[in-house]
């Protein structure tokens, strides 16, 4: 309730905020992607034989490939040679302890309000903190560690967990599985890894602040969450980068492994740079998110909530395997300006009387585009299977689009699948009882989104719901009147 | 007994308009703080629509006329500059805000209004207890702040949620329009009871209604009727019993004699 107030109290500069430069001194790979690039990202990570030839393997795969079409959204071919495959900021090691970190980089996040000092950290929050390509710091990781969980970056997993690394990596999402995700797999260059042992519930939300610096850079980040019988984990994800005239391209790949009577709950608040009014600059942020519940009883739940970016090409999706095993997806997807939005979600029931569920609500304002695009499929020996989808759009201004593509394939006749969907506009008469009632129509715009909104963002962890609360004041500033 | 006091509400000779058809046409009202008014009038004489010009609904063209509320030219005012400066409307249509919690609602509107007036946020306990206090004085559970705004609710749900939100934002004039209608009995008493504890609090009330029965329990100063756009009559609160006995024809047949007339009215 008072999380409301403080937000419209705070929605003041309609600027993005998020949007400074840091001046750390990086290290770049040259620009371009060939064999050399991907042996040198292998070289500079210290990494096993089976990764390079892994990561060769996915390059090959890649340049076979088409960059993918069909989504709804519209933008110039990217020159993927004029790009930087690796930035990382200029250090010989990583640093051994917090105190080690780059004051820079430490102010940067500072900025951010991630502060890495473990002491002031939120109470229940650890945090994995990566700058560009590289994971600059993780706390509370030895407090975790008592636990056997792991929670570290990517390179570190690699390095000190390769048996778990080797036999998770790619499992989920193979390197072929898509074009960006096959890129990903060439030239990934760190992410966070997460592993909870069997039985144990993880005491505090694990956290990573993901920033993109260096100009001209893709950022290709890979995250890997395993929880082992009968466990849970909540992971958080945000994401913020610079205000740049070009474009940015961020292709992460996300992978969630969820064994029998494990629960996985993935909350990401993405609010990568949005391009300016005119459109110009800003991320394409082309995402491949899977997750698997491969024994029976198995959680995963996806909740998103979308801001950022100037065009997003994500579906966190689920395959239920386990029997009895369960789905969620819950997103709130936000459009304003030029910003495209083509994401939903995959549901792929495979295991006896699995069961997904799925609410979108889509909020497309300005110029904007905002596409739902969704699967539910059943499976042959998917015994009473259930899907029950909502998605719900909300339209703001005459000049922005909503579009809704569910695709339904079922091959078991005991399934139940239902699909729900609704269109609103903010309509005078709403606006003008808030009006009467003393609320500015800014104020009553983000009041109403988030009324409409609420059904997911009660899935979020409480702080993260604060933080969404604001992101969707702030980025439909100037959307009305 | 006026004169020391300046006018709330001053209308002068107000002409409106929607989609080029004139609605009212030459209306003068002045109300002081202190004092209850009512207008009556059958439906369609623009009584409705005064409410809405009022609190500065759009889509209306003001062709001839000025209002003053405080002192300060109303027309040129946002509705949200008019609610701040203390102009409340019960809406006869209450709208639905899904998602948004009454509490939610409440607090944001009180603070955005207290925030027009330079004034610090209230905070979350005399916050709580200003609701309360309300929603019991309207017979409304504690539950009842919990839901979304209009969302589900009952008609007379609605109409009495319009004066919890008056009892928790104070204004100084609240125009009720036609709050009574879809009312039964008990919810009526509840209302007008609502009405009168917070008079005082509340200086002045327009009541807009069609029919006379809530002025049995809310009693009015002034009783003016309107009719085809124009208030034809004013008088005390025996006026409205007049009408009641008599009927809308009655005006039309004998008292509006010399005021040109629709050749059919419903």
């Amino acid at each position: 309730m008072s999380e409301d107030l403080k937000i419209i109290e705070e929605v003041t500069g309609s600027d993005y905020k998020y949007g400074f430069v840091s001046n750390i001194e990086e290290e770049l790979a040259p620009p371009g992607l060939n064999e050399e690039i991907i042996r040198f990202i292998s070289q500079k990570k210290n990494e096993p034989e089976w990764l390079l030839e892994w990561r060769l393997k996915a390059f090959r795969a890649w340049q076979k490939m088409k960059e993918p079409k069909w989504a709804n959204i519209h933008y110039p071919p990217i020159d993927f040679q004029s790009l930087h495959y690796y930035a990382a900021p200029k250090k010989q090691q990583r640093p051994k302890s917090l105190d080690e970190i780059d004051p820079e980089i430490r102010r940067t996040f500072e900025k951010l309000g991630i502060p890495l000092e473990e002491q002031k950290l939120l109470a229940g929050v650890a945090v994995d903190a990566v700058l560009d390509s590289v994971s600059v710091a993780t706390t509370f990781k030895e407090k975790l560690a008592e636990l056997g969980i792991i929670f570290c970056s990517m390179s570190e997993a690699i390095q000190e967990h390769p048996d778990l690394v080797r036999k998770y990596l790619g499992s989920v999402v193979p390197y072929n599985d898509n074009f960006y995700a096959a890129l990903n797999s060439a030239v990934f260059s760190d992410g966070s890894f997460v592993y909870v042992p069997p039985g144990v519930r993880c005491p505090m939300e694990l956290s990573t602040y993901f920033r993109i610096n260096a100009a001209k850079t893709g950022q290709f980040e890979r995250t890997l969450i395993i929880a082992d019988e009968g466990s849970y984990v909540s992971y958080l994800e945000g994401c913020t980068a610079p205000m740049r005239d070009e474009h940015q391209l961020h292709a992460a790949v996300v992978e969630l492994i969820a064994l029998k009577d494990a629960e996985i709950k993935y909350s990401t608040v993405q609010n990568w740079y949005p391009g300016d009014k005119e459109g110009k600059g800003g991320i394409y942020n082309f995402v491949t998110k899977r997750g698997i519940c491969k024994g029976p009883n198995a959680k995963i739940s996806w909740t998103q909530v979308e801001t950022g970016s100037a065009i997003t090409w994500k579906y966190p999706s689920v395959i239920l395997l386990g029997d009895n095993s369960v789905g969620e997806f819950y997103s709130i997807a936000l459009t304003n300006n030029h910003q495209q939005a083509d994401t939903g979600t995959k549901m792929i029931h495979i295991g006896k009387n699995t069961r997904s569920r799925i609410v979108s609500k889509s909020i497309a304002a300005g110029k904007s585009n905002n596409s739902y695009r969704g699967l539910v499929r059943v499976l042959k020996k998917a015994e009473n299977a259930r899907n029950y989808s909502q998605c719900d759009s909300m339209l703001i201004g005459n000049r922005c689009g909503a579009h809704t593509f569910p695709y339904i394939e079922v091959e078991n006749k005991t399934a139940t699948v239902e699909h729900e969907a609704t269109v609103s506009k903010i309509g005078e008469d709403m606006l003008f009882y808030l009006n009467q009632r003393g609320i500015p129509t800014e104020e009553a715009v983000a009041l109403i989104v988030n009324g409409f909104s609420e059904e997911v963002l009660q899935h979020l962890p409480m702080e993260f719901a604060v933080e969404a609360r604001k992101l969707l004041a702030i980025s439909l500033e100037g959307s009305v009147g | 007994m006026h004169n020391a006091k300046q006018p709330l509400l001053v209308i002068e000779n107000l002409h409106v308009a929607v989609d080029d058809k004139q609605i009212l046409k030459g209306v003068d009202l002045t109300i002081y703080p202190g004092e209850i008014h009512a207008i009556m009038g059958p439906n369609g004489s623009g009584k409705s629509t005064l409410a809405a010009v009022l609190a500065g609904r759009e889509d209306y063209t003001i062709l001839q006329g000025r209002v003053f509320f405080d002192g300060k030219d109303l027309l040129e005012m946002s509705p949200e500059e008019r609610a701040a400066a203390g102009l409340f409307l019960a809406f006869q249509y209450p709208v639905e805000i899904p998602g948004v919690s009454m509490l939610t609602f409440l607090r944001t509107a009180l603070n955005e209004i207290r925030k027009s007036n330079g004034e610090e946020p209230i905070d979350t306990r005399t916050f709580l207890q200003r609701v309360r206090e309300a929603a019991q004085l309207l017979g409304l559970g504690n539950d009842f702040l919990q839901r979304a705004v209009n969302v589900g609710f009952s008609g007379g749900e609605k109409k009495r949620n319009e004066i919890l939100q008056m009892a928790v934002l104070r204004p100084k004039l609240a125009i009720l329009d036609e709050t009574d209608s879809g009312l039964d009995i008990d919810a009526l008493k509840i209302v007008a009871n609502a009405v009168n504890s917070l008079f005082g609090t509340i200086q002045s009330y327009l009541i807009i209604t069609h029919y006379q029965r809530l002025l049995n329990y809310i009693e009015p100063d002034y009783v003016h009727v309107m009719y085809d756009g124009k208030i034809v009559r004013s008088g005390d609160k025996t006026l409205a019993l007049e009408l009641e006995a008599k009927g809308y024809d009655w005006l039309r047949s004998e008292t509006l004699s010399s005021i040109e007339l629709p050749s059919t009215t419903t």
